[in-house]
Parts: structure tokens; C-alpha cells; sequence
């Protein structure tokens, strides 16, 4: 039986790229642009049949999800049925995939959720998100009013988590036809009600391994836990440097370990913190945390990581990966104790999943 | 209906493998062309068109030198330009 290898699936301001490394994830080869260099919000794989697909849009042919079924040799692209109902503002572009139970999900702006049944082929709205009695005051985020993160449960095919950029998180237990907000104990201290039902700012959320009830969230006023699938969440940032941060990535098997990269705050750059480099991680569900520096920039970095743009693998131990909006691919072999620079001077890292194959 | 020759953007052919740059068919208006460029290439409409529906704000469609919308007529023998707008960076 062939090693495997481990695919670094990362989208790009312009294409897609993939890095490919055997086991010991220390020799890196690149590949790519592809996508006809379109922007591209995101690239994932589904494990389950090992199709890569990317998500994004252009500015002259719109958006769609690109499909390739050989590791990113060959890509087809489809938007069939990626649309709004006639009048309504158009979908700009698509901003987060997902794959799970055999469906694929797509998060578009203006926010909205997009399901396929045919491995990307053609695509329904998940209308009742849209139908929501929170709908007409959905305001957009300085990116737009974008859906950008999508769970899907490992167990039940009905349970769907959707994160929409200062609206928050919603959450359907029957396919998507109904939602209900799940916000309780975000911060959004850009509103005049601090607490509101909707209206946070999350910017990403990540499952822990084996444990879909416990969520992990980066906002833009906080980092937070949820034990009960978001119905609440506590403040989990004491220890870290920032308050601020785009992504968050959990072990693939640890459910109490997970890696956050806070930025100096959303007003000063947003910019990894004194321009110094780290990945902050948790062992302990956000007790404490532990800076993680070894191989990083520490001095002159002035870059920011996007909410997609981290991603762990499912080695052992774990690799952890992570883009920056300059261009530069960063990854670590072990957990995030040592790292190398395995590409630079690439286009703007907008994100970054794992596929072993 | 008529026939027609429209001429597309370089950057659209990459994405319909086998698409040539000069495609003659026959339409009488630009959304009638659009729907004879989907039936020869699935999946063409949504690039150029958006859900308004529309042309897609950064392509711009040319008529006897004027510039045009899906309810543009197309007579005999017309030639249809469509063209990638400057933008991006």
C-alpha cells in the first residue's frame, strides 16, 4: 500500500493551490493556480469520496463551486441553481463549503445556504435560513453580508450550524427548514444592546472531536466555548493576548485541545499581536492556553490569518496549518510545537483545509 | 429569429473547454442569444447573466457598436460582442 500523503487544499485571492507532503510533513511541493486564478473563498474535500471542492467568485462571471475528482489535475465548475429568485440581489459570491452526510453545503453573499445532492452538479436553496423572522435585519459585516461557516453534525444528517458575519450562529435540527438563533452569552459590544438574541459577530466556529455539543468560537469581541451546541457559550480568552482573531481550528481527536491565532484587535491592523507570530493553544477546553512560537515570524510580521484560513490534519500527532492575508503557508508536524514556512509570496490566503490520501 | 455571430471574451473560453471565440446561432434579442449560448454550452448563461436577471454587472454587451441589454434587438446578420469589463486588480 502506497504512504499516504498529506494535501494542504488552500484558496487563494487568486486560484486554488495544493501543497502535498508524505507522512512526515517536511517536504512540501506546490501546485497550482487553479481555478483560472478566480478568487476563491474556499476549498475543501470531502473525506468521504475525495472530491475537492472551491467556492468563490468572479468579478466578470460571478460565483461558483469548482469541482475536481482527481486531486486537482482537472476542474469542472458549476452555479446551477446557485440563485437568488428573480428581483432579489444576486449572489455575489460563495464564501464557505461543506460536506456531510453525503450533501454538500455552500455559504454565499448576501448570506444564504445553498445544499447539492449531486456532489456540486446543481444546487437548491436551504430557504427556511432566509425565512428566518430575523432575516430583515440582518446587517452586513465589513466583509459583506456573508455566510461563512457551516457544521454539519458527524452523527445526525438533520443537525446543520450556520455562521453569518454580524448576525451570529443558527442552527437547524431538521434539515434546515427551521432555525433558531444561538448566540446566548456573545458579546457584541458594537450594538447598543450588548447581548442581544442576534447580531454578534462571530467570525468562526469549530467543532471538538467526538464531541459535536462542544463548540469553540472566535467572534470579534471574544473567544468562547459552548457545551450544549451553542445554546450558550462562556468566555474562554483569559490567557490570550487579544480579545480579537479570525479562526479557530480543533484537534482531530483531543475534543479538550484547540488552536486559536488572535490578531492585535480590529481597530489597529489586524495584525498578528507586537508583530510577533503565534499560535495560541488550548489543552484544557480554554482554562489556559500556550503560546506557540518555535519556526514563526517574531519580529516585523505584519499579517493577519482569515477564518478559514487554519486548519488541523488528522495525523499523529496532529498537523496544524495556517494561511496569512501576505501570502505565506505555515505548518507543524506536531501540534503546533515547531514550524516551517512551507510556501511564501503566494496570492492572499483566504483558506486552508486538509485531505489524507 | 436570425443569425447572428457573437464574439466572447477570452477569459470565458478556459472555462467551457472546446468553446470558440466566434459562435454563430440563431436569436432575434441578447437574451435569446444567451439562451442559444446555454443550450451549446450548459452553464454559459450563468456566467454572463446574473438572477435579476441581467447582464452581469462587469460584462459589457456590444451591438452595432452601442451598448446593450437582454431586451437589445439583434437584426439580420449582427454581430454581438461580449466583453470582459476593466476591473480587479
Amino acid at each position: 500500500m502506497a504512504e499516504p500523503k498529506i494535501l494542504l487544499l488552500v484558496g487563494t485571492r487568486k486560484g486554488v493551490f495544493i501543497a502535498s507532503s508524505d507522512a512526515t510533513r517536511d517536504d512540501w511541493r506546490l501546485a497550482g493556480p487553479f481555478c483560472e486564478t478566480w478568487p476563491i473563498n474556499h476549498v475543501i474535500a470531502d473525506p468521504a469520496t475525495g472530491i475537492i471542492y472551491a467556492g468563490g467568485g468572479n468579478a466578470w462571471f460571478g460565483p461558483a463551486v469548482w469541482k475536481s475528482t482527481d486531486l486537482g489535475a482537472s476542474w469542472t465548475h458549476s452555479s446551477a441553481g446557485l440563485a437568488y429568485a428573480e428581483g432579489e440581489t444576486p449572489i455575489n459570491t460563495v464564501w464557505s463549503l461543506a460536506a456531510g452526510h453525503g450533501a454538500i453545503y455552500a455559504g454565499v453573499e448576501p448570506a444564504g445556504l445553498f445544499r447539492s445532492d449531486d456532489q456540486g452538479a446543481s444546487w437548491t436553496q436551504v430557504d427556511g435560513l432566509r425565512r428566518h423572522p430575523s432575516r430583515p435585519d440582518w446587517q452586513p459585516g465589513g466583509a459583506g453580508l456573508i455566510l461563512h461557516g457551516i457544521l454539519t453534525h458527524p452523527d445526525d444528517p438533520d443537525q446543520l450550524w450556520v455562521m453569518i458575519s454580524a448576525v451570529g450562529v443558527f442552527h437547524s435540527a431538521d434539515g434546515g427548514v427551521t432555525w433558531e438563533t444561538r448566540n446566548r452569552g456573545c458579546r457584541a459590544d458594537f450594538l447598543p444592546e450588548p447581548t442581544p438574541e442576534f447580531g454578534q459577530c462571530v467570525h468562526c466556529v469549530a467543532m471538538a472531536a467526538g464531541r459535536p455539543e462542544r463548540l469553540y468560537q472566535q467572534s470579534h469581541t471574544g473567544m468562547y466555548r459552548s457545551e450544549d451546541g451553542g445554546r450558550n457559550w462562556v468566555s474562554i480568552e483569559a490567557g490570550l493576548p487579544s480579545s480579537f482573531g479570525f479562526p479557530a481550528a480543533a484537534h482531530p481527536r483531543d475534543p479538550d485541545t484547540v488552536f486559536l491565532l488572535p490578531l492585535n484587535g480590529d481597530s489597529v491592523g489586524r495584525f498578528v499581536p507586537d508583530a510577533a507570530a503565534a499560535v495560541w493553544r488550548s489543552r484544557d477546553a480554554g482554562k489556559t492556553w500556550t503560546d506557540l512560537r518555535a519556526g514563526l515570524p517574531q519580529r516585523d510580521a505584519y499579517f493577519g490569518v482569515l477564518r478559514q484560513a487554519m486548519a488541523t490534519d488528522p495525523s499523529t500527532p496532529a498537523g496544524v496549518y495556517f494561511g496569512t492575508s501576505g501570502g505565506a503557508l505555515y505548518g507543524s508536524a506536531d501540534e503546533g510545537d515547531h514550524w516551517i514556512r512551507i510556501a511564501e509570496h503566494l496570492p492572499s490566503i483566504t483558506s486552508v483545509e486538509t485531505l489524507i490520501v | 429569429m436570425c443569425n447572428v455571430t457573437v464574439v466572447l471574451p477570452g477569459a470565458l473560453l478556459p472555462l467551457f473547454p472546446g468553446c470558440p471565440r466566434r459562435i454563430e446561432l440563431t436569436a432575434s434579442t441578447v437574451a435569446e442569444a444567451m439562451a442559444a449560448l446555454e443550450a451549446r454550452f450548459p452553464g454559459m448563461r450563468d456566467r454572463l447573466c446574473d438572477s435579476r436577471p441581467a447582464i452581469r454587472r462587469h460584462i459589457n454587451v456590444f451591438v452595432a457598436g452601442e451598448r446593450a441589454n437582454l431586451r437589445t434587438k439583434l437584426p439580420p446578420g449582427a454581430e454581438m460582442f461580449v466583453m470582459t469589463a476593466v476591473s480587479g486588480g
